[in-house]
């Protein structure tokens, strides 16, 4: 059985049809007893009925029948393992050059990025992509598993060179910690089980790996942020005048009697109580969901937010965004206007500039062609209706993160991660020089 | 570790998260309720989200005529001891103002029918989210399903147009007659359900414990004995302790022997069991698809 004290990490997978993914994926899942008798057999005859010597272990992952016909994984399937140390939540992506929009859909709440690389081929325009992705994503922990490590004889020098290869390569990325282990997802070498044929490897399994590496960081816990979602006001009786403003802390602690600012009005109040689901605690910290109840009256509701009085978020209506466009049936129009989500907060938005579109196997910033299609990551310049109270991505994935919706369709048409470094952005806000 | 929480503690905040965004970007939610463990959790995660207010939303069950009788008293009970509102959605008066035809034969089973009854029964309210108890651990085609799962106006789900979820941002916005259906409880598992419920001291169903019962067996699954089934003559009936795993239609949810009495007997039970706990329904194996062809015309 499961601890239940045991801390939940979220991993994302990405990788080409024959590189072992749904082997190493399977392998987790069985050799953590996530796979279950039936779903086993029920595989078993799928992979007979298709005329598949042995069991197809991709057939686990692909879960819908366009995808089984195709054989091709379309979308973000979720997988769920367990070991005593950990519950993992598994968000597994297709690796196809078409599809960086799931890549960015599952990296968006990744805690680890794990990466496979077939020994035989090295590093790779996949490997390279998903990397980049990883670290625009600002995924905090990437696990490069170098796969099929048999078919070169458990070769300590192809290992070296692929380290070396990507080493290189990663230099150009914001990836702040990194772990290469060499496995056969296949044969199962260090996989879950440290490789005796491999004995020159001394680092950790991946399953090993998995379970230990530090996640608790992972938050913003220096500057407290909670975007008001609502207000509960429950209009009986016994909570007469209550007034909580319930949210889910975006970073920070908050604690009992701490002084607060309210955004956008800018006052400062106290903290009078905070309700967690189990009844009042003294602090609250992310991924917590609570409410607030605050001394005085204020007006105060859904899509403003509470803050420490300490380094603040920006108030800023010119933002520039990397965005990811996912819409496959428009490409991202130079002075569109979308919808725009941040936190609880909704306004919308107008495209000013198309800065560049980024080269995600070069990493090189093109100007010239600024036509951005399905799955082209770019940056861009915006305007908002009202100010959004924001913080730069790599300081908060939360506060730093926006989704757009085209008006028209109410499809979700982008991701964007807010660039600005907040000396830019108090700039932007002294000067003119941005009418539109 | 000082700032950090449990699996189970991270997982009830994404869903107290998923389901106040609920409550602030749709107009009238409604909650489905099956009488089963998951939909139980739901609602005990919908007080928590609002509390101390009432939940803002009410409750809404298909009845398809064919409940285990211990589902109906427990939700009975449940809504009267939350001062909540009940609507019941009835198959059988589908069936006989012949808005749905009822199956024959030795499998019928009303599952399906009650797909129409929950389209109309969401119409008849004006209701534009749905909030269901449905995880993705349960079964492959809801294992690529949203939190806000978008359906058509007729309340259809179009698996290659889902709208990708990033972060903790959830897109709610559709055109007049489209609703959404929600899941708030998506990246809990069956464990992560039952440890929760343990760790919660939530009462639940006594069809969830072991007891005695009539049952018979039908292509390896043990189903109760009851009117609603029509029995071959080879299916002969016995008793046996057994428990549900999944509660659903007595037509369509089989029952499994267990000796299990308590929650923990159950936690106990299904970390060591290698059968899913879907692997009772009859009507997840009518075809390798089934349930994304259901999901598709409008299923829960």
């Amino acid at each position: 059985m499961t601890d239940t004290t045991s801390a939940l990490l979220r991993f994302t997978t990405a990788g080409s049809v024959d590189d072992g993914k749904s082997t190493l994926i399977g392998r987790l899942l069985y050799d953590s007893k996530s796979i279950y008798q039936d779903q086993y057999e029920a595989i078993e005859r799928a992979s007979a009925r298709r005329g598949e010597e042995d069991i197809n272990l991709a057939l686990l992952t692909d879960g819908l029948k366009s995808e089984r016909e195709q054989g091709i994984t379309i979308d973000v399937a979720y997988r769920y393992f367990s070991t005593p140390k950990r519950k993992f939540i598994i968000a597994d992506t297709p690796g196809h050059i078409q599809y960086t929009r799931n890549m960015v859909t599952g990296a968006s709440t990744a805690n680890v990025a794990l990466i496979l690389i077939d020994a035989r081929n090295g590093v790779v325009e996949q490997t390279r992509r998903h990397a980049i992705i990883s670290s625009l994503l600002q995924i905090p922990h990437l696990a490069v598993c170098i796969n099929k490590m048999d078919l070169v004889d458990y070769d300590e020098q192809v290992y070296n060179k692929i380290k070396n290869d990507f080493e290189t390569f990663a230099q150009k990325l914001n990836v702040k910690d990194t772990q290469f282990i060499p496995i056969s997802a296949l044969k199962g070498d260090n996989v879950v089980n440290a490789s005796e044929a491999m004995s020159w490897y001394t680092g950790q399994t991946l399953m090993n790996y998995l379970e230990h590496v530090d996640i608790v960081n992972d938050y913003n816990f220096n500057d407290a942020r909670l975007p008001v979602q609502l207000v509960v006001r429950p209009y009986t009786d016994e909570y007469h005048d209550y007034r909580g403003y319930a949210g889910t802390v975006a970073g920070g602690v908050f604690k009992k009697g701490d002084k607060v600012q309210l955004l956008p009005s800018g006052f400062t109040t106290t903290i009078e109580k905070i309700q967690g689901p189990d009844g009042e605690q003294d602090e609250t910290f992310p991924p917590q969901a609570v409410t607030l109840l605050l001394e005085g009256e204020h007006d105060l509701s859904r899509g403003d937010m509470i803050v420490g009085t300490e380094n603040p978020p920006e108030l800023s209506q010119y933002l520039d965004l990397m965005v990811c466009w996912f819409d496959q049936s428009k490409p991202l129009r130079p002075r569109g206007k979308y919808v725009i989500r941040h936190t609880t907060q909704e306004a919308r938005c107008i495209v000013k500039d198309i800065v560049y579109k980024l080269d995600i196997d070069t990493l090189n910033e093109n100007d010239d062609d600024k036509e951005i299609n399905m799955n082209d990551i770019a940056r861009i310049s915006i305007r908002t209706t009202k100010p959004l109270f924001v913080d730069p991505y790599e300081d908060n994935r939360i506060t730093g993160s926006v989704i757009l919706v085209d008006e028209g369709t109410n499809n979700t048409v982008a991701a964007g991660m807010i660039t600005l470094n907040k000396n830019e952005i108090n700039m932007r806000n002294a000067g003119g020089d941005y009418e539109i | 570790m000082k700032y950090q929480v449990s699996h189970l503690k991270e997982l009830e905040a994404e869903s107290i998260h998923v389901l106040r965004e609920v409550a602030a970007q749709f107009e009238r939610p409604v909650l489905m309720f099956s009488g089963g463990k998951d939909s139980i959790l739901m609602v005990h995660l919908a007080k928590k989200a609002f509390f101390p207010a009432r939940i803002p939303f009410p409750l809404l069950h298909v009845d398809t005529g064919h409940n285990f009788p211990e589902t109906i008293s427990y939700r009975d009970n449940l809504v009267k001891e939350m001062g909540a509102q009940l609507i019941v959605g009835s198959v059988q008066e589908a069936i006989d103002q012949k808005m749905v035809t009822e199956e024959t034969g030795f499998n019928a089973s009303r599952n399906g029918l009650q797909t129409a009854v929950l389209l109309d029964s969401l119409e008849q309210g004006g209701f534009d989210a749905a909030l269901g108890g449905a995880r993705r651990d349960e079964e492959k085609a809801r294992a690529k399903e949203r939190f806000f799962s978008h359906r058509d106006e007729f309340g259809q789900w179009n698996p290659k147009n889902q709208r990708p979820e990033l972060w903790n941002l959830f897109n709610g916005k559709k055109a007049f007659g489209e609703h959404f259906r929600v899941f708030p409880i998506s990246n809990w598992t069956e464990l992560d359900v039952w440890q929760y419920l343990a760790m919660e001291e939530v009462a639940l169903p006594s069809l969830y414990f072991s007891h005695e019962r009539d049952v018979f067996e039908r292509d390896g699954v043990l189903l109760a004995d009851c009117d609603y089934i029509k029995k071959r003559e080879s299916e002969k009936v016995f008793k046996a302790t057994v428990r549900c795993r999944t509660i659903g239609d007595m037509t369509c949810t089989g029952v499994w022997k267990s000796d299990a009495k308590t929650v923990e007997d159950i936690i106990t039970e299904i970390s060591t069991t290698r059968l899913t706990e879907r692997g009772g329904r009859t009507d997840d194996k009518r075809s390798e698809t089934s349930m994304e062809d259901r999901k598709v015309l409008g299923y829960f």
